[in-house]
């Protein structure tokens, strides 16, 4: 499971990087967006998965499944959620003051 | 702790406090508050003469940083004592004579007595520092304060174009002897000077002695303005008067000859220090005293005249090292009197080259111009600066009754000397020595003359001025006439100099000859009808020949153009940096941000990548999976197609549809491996983040096409998939090789500790809660800027403006 958890990783962070090296902004944008979930599944299987069950304590379980990960990932979901948002608003309020959304029109003049 | 480190930093305290006393006493003139402090020091130093006279010395030492001995230590010995005197005494002279010199309504004072008084300090620091790393300190403190000198009159482009020559020149020159100075500390394990100086046979044949005397002496020949370093000094001269007069003739400039007599006794009796001091110094004073024959600007001539001398001493100080040829012997203590010249010399050379630029000065004040070819006959207007003139022009040039004279006709004595050695090779080049030396004085002659007469000599052309010279007033005359007092004396009482000066700076040049007989020489005017006084009169009859004639020959300056010179080189090398280092950084720095990912990405492939495969570090096992279940296997599936896919969309609403399945897939995935929370939580992030896709993409147009050229895409392709391959790998070692046990297990315990039943919460709430809060705090910055983005419109005027 972890291997192939791993492998869909790695098809994930290609992609995302793909995207991250393009030209349109929104394009760049979905890059992080996905760059994000690949490193929460990642962070996810580094602490090993389905050992135990629910990290929520009963009466009846000996062994929990790793809290520590999931902790870490839920405050990461919630950056790259705002870290995505202010990106999208970026992006909205470049375009609406150069009128384009190309990173190599935007890169300004050749010669200052 | 001793009194000599606190009088080191008393000029620097006072400067502190100089802006202040100018608020406090508005009419007073700033000079009145720096000038206690060189005469205070002067009188300090004055009264340690008895300490070193007998070969003594004061030590002491603040230790600062053991593991790297760095110490703050002071070693005052007799070497040291010369400088110090000429620091103070010089420096207070300088003082009283910019008093009269600077107008108080006209000049930011304060600024410039806190600059000197700042290089007062890095100066005594330089020659009293025992710690070769302090004593680099203070260097560049010297350094830092004559840019700051130089360019005290900004406004003008030449004087901060020569600042900045000379900051480039001089601090270069440093950071090479600071690189000479590491090696002897990694020969030595020691920083002190002192200590190195006991250790020299040990490190003698070290691989790095050599490289580490020649760094050092870089360091030596920026400062003391050695050819081919030589080229700041003239632009120097565009500093205030008072200011050549002391840093760039009687001081700073010597800090080069310090370190170099200083290092003698460890580099002494090396071929290549012999070869490189001596030859270097006594070409510098042939071209020195060549160039400055040609000179129309007055501080120009003296600028290439105090080359040329520093450079004489220079190769007095070069010539005096054979004698450590072979250690000690008293069949080479002969050659020690070229140590010895060398520093009376110095000494010399201060009072005279001083007076001179203080006359000069005086004449640029009250005349308005230093243009040789506009003055004239100025005798009538100013007897008594011509009599200062006078004085100290002998005696730059060599003649009786003045103290040039002494040391000049001992500078042919070394010379000849020289001459006849009989180690280092000299026996075939030797000969060179006396007669450069010879020619080099005839040249100092001619020049010394020219102040002289074609300054007031000749006729009076009230035309050419500015305006209508007078005699200066007596303040400005005080201090010149001091020195050329002390110039007289000591023609006539040279042996008192010798007793309480020299000789105890002659035992710490020459620590190992300490007390041997005939190393301190009796200094007589008058040695009966020898080699020397024949050269003397040779240097006037040939010196008064080309100067009547100079018309006629000096078209031999025609043969070396301005624009060969030395300092194009420089002037090219700055701007060929410059633009060089603009085309480099333009060529990288492109403003695309892909270009910049490129950096970034290809840097983390090489060195994450290089050292995964140098080090051995992937070893993959995968015996510790879990089973696989088919719906599983199943979502993994939807989850690369839809990954893939986003690539090829064409359309953004069906990209970000996509980005929508790859986050629900997640929020599934996270139900699998038993983690409720956060499947909640992504399934309310992935669907606010999708409405956020969607309305952003009402305000933008459809996107356009990537380009589809392979040159584009295969480079984009290298370096996404590597990127997947190097996380793939990566992950895979990690999850093969567990090297501790996990922390986890602590979280376990969470009702006990925190009293939550939910681990997950009670981390984020109570054991991190303070990684919460702040991620709470991300999440409101957040908030701040898109509510700023949104809203805040920039005026359409501004906007421009911040372009430009």
């Amino acid at each position: 499971m972890e291997t192939i958890i791993i492998l869909l990783v790695g098809v994930l962070v290609s992609t995302a990087t793909y995207l991250l090296l393009s030209k349109n902004l929104i394009r760049v944008v979905l890059g992080t967006a996905i760059l994000s979930h690949a490193i929460h599944l990642l962070l996810m299987t580094m602490g090993g998965l389905k050992m135990g069950s629910v990290p929520i304590l009963g009466d009846q379980v000996d062994t929990y499944t790793d809290a520590l990960p999931q902790a870490l990932i839920l405050t990461a979901i919630v950056i790259s959620f705002a870290v995505t948002a202010f990106f999208l608003v970026l992006v909205y309020r470049t375009y609406q003051s150069t009128g384009s959304d190309n990173l190599y029109e935007l890169k300004g003049p050749q010669d200052e | 702790m001793t009194l000599i480190h606190l009088f080191i930093f008393v000029p620097i305290l006072v400067a502190l406090l100089i802006p202040f006393i100018g608020k406090w006493f508005p009419k007073l003139h700033l000079g009145w508050a720096a000038f206690p402090v060189p005469v205070l020091l002067f009188t300090f130093f004055l009264a340690k003469i008895p300490e070193t006279a007998d070969g003594g010395s004061i030590y002491g030492s603040i230790s600062w940083i053991r593991a790297l001995d760095l110490a703050f230590a002071v070693h005052l010995d007799g070497l040291s004592l010369i400088f110090t005197l000429l620091i103070t005494g010089i420096g207070s002279l300088v003082v009283l004579y910019s008093i009269f010199y600077l107008s108080k309504e006209r000049e930011p004072l304060s600024h410039f007595y806190a600059y000197l008084l700042l290089f007062m300090s890095a100066m005594l620091g330089v020659v009293l520092s025992d710690n070769m790393m302090v004593l680099y300190v203070f260097w560049e403190m010297t350094s830092i304060s004559s840019f700051l000198l130089i360019a005290f009159w900004f406004r003008r482009k030449k004087s901060r174009y020569g600042a900045q020559k000379s900051f480039l020149i001089t601090v270069g020159g440093g950071l090479s002897m600071l690189v000479g100075f590491i090696m002897l500390y990694t020969m030595t394990g020691t920083n002190s000077i002192q200590e190195i100086i006991s250790m020299r046979d040990a490190i003698s044949d070290h691989q790095l002695f050599v490289p580490a005397l020649i760094l050092i002496l870089i360091g030596a020949f920026t400062k003391s303005a050695q050819f081919p370093f030589h080229i700041w000094l003239p632009d120097a001269m565009e500093a205030p008067t008072p200011v050549s007069a002391y840093l760039h003739s009687a001081t700073m400039v010597k800090a080069g000859l310090f370190l170099v007599a200083r290092f003698t006794p460890v580099f002494g009796g090396e071929a290549a220090w012999f070869w490189l001091v001596s030859s270097v110094g006594m070409f510098t004073m042939f071209w020195g005293s060549f160039t400055a024959v040609r000179q129309k600007d007055l501080k120009a001539l003296l600028a290439y005249s105090t080359i040329s001398q520093l450079g004489l001493i220079m190769s007095l100080f070069g010539l005096g090292s054979a004698a450590l040829q072979g250690g000690a012997s008293i069949e080479s203590v002969v050659y020690t009197k070229a140590i010895f010249v060398a520093l009376f010399h110095l000494v010399n050379h201060s009072t005279f080259k001083g007076a001179l630029f203080m006359v000069v000065g005086i004449i640029d004040h009250e005349v308005g111009t230093r243009d040789i070819r506009k003055l004239g006959g100025l005798l009538s207007f100013m007897p008594v600066t011509f009599t200062l003139a006078v004085i100290s022009g002998f005696s730059m040039a060599g003649l009786p009754p003045f103290n040039g004279f002494l040391s000049k006709e001992m500078f042919f004595t070394a010379a000849l000397q020289a001459g006849s050695m009989d180690i280092f090779s000299m026996d075939t080049w030797g000969l060179l020595f006396p007669i450069v030396a010879w020619i080099g004085s005839i040249f100092t002659f001619v020049y010394s003359m020219f102040i002289v007469v074609r300054t007031f000599l000749g006729p009076y052309r009230r035309e050419r001025l500015e305006k209508t010279p007078h005699e200066a007033p007596v303040g400005m005359l005080i201090s010149p006439i001091v020195l050329c007092v002390i110039i007289v004396v000591l023609f006539f009482i040279p042996n008192v100099l010798s007793h309480y000066l020299l000789a105890p700076a002659m035992n710490s040049v020459l620590p190992s000859y300490q007390g041997m007989e005939g190393l301190v020489p009796h200094i007589a005017a008058w040695h009966g009808f020898n080699l020397e006084l024949l050269m003397t009169a040779g240097v006037v009859v040939f010196g008064f020949l080309l100067m009547k004639t100079y018309r006629s020959w000096q078209g031999v300056y025609e043969l070396f153009p301005e624009n060969r010179s030395i300092d194009r080189g420089y002037q090219w090398l700055l701007i060929g940096s410059e633009i060089g280092s603009k085309k480099a950084t333009n060529l990288y720095m492109t403003g695309f941000l892909r270009n910049y990912l490129y950096y970034i990405y290809g840097f983390l492939l090489l060195s994450v990548g290089g050292t995964l495969f140098l080090t051995d570090g992937l070893s993959i096992r995968l015996s510790n999976d879990v089973p696989v279940a088919l719906y599983e296997m199943l979502l993994v599936f939807i989850m690369a197609a839809a990954g893939v896919s986003i690539l090829f969309t064409k359309s953004r609403m069906t990209a970000a549809l996509l980005n929508g399945v790859l986050g629900y897939s997640i929020a599934i995935f996270f139900v699998l491996f038993r983690a409720p929370d956060l499947a909640l939580t992504q399934l309310v992030v992935e669907t606010v983040t999708t409405v956020l896709f969607l309305l952003c993409f009402y305000h933008l147009p459809e996107w356009s096409k990537e380009d589809r050229a392979l040159k584009v895409r295969i480079p984009k392709i290298i370096i996404s998939v590597g990127m997947g391959i190097l996380t793939v790998l990566l992950a895979l070692s990690v999850q093969g090789n567990k090297l501790f046990d996990s922390i986890s297990s602590y979280f376990e315990d969470s009702y006990d500790l925190a009293g939550g039943r939910n681990i997950v919460n009670a981390i984020l709430g109570d054991f991190r809660a303070f990684d919460t809060m702040l991620e709470v705090v991300v999440l409101f910055i957040a908030g701040v800027g898109v509510y700023t983005l949104v809203k805040l419109k920039t005026p359409k005027g501004a906007d421009d403006h911040e372009r430009k």
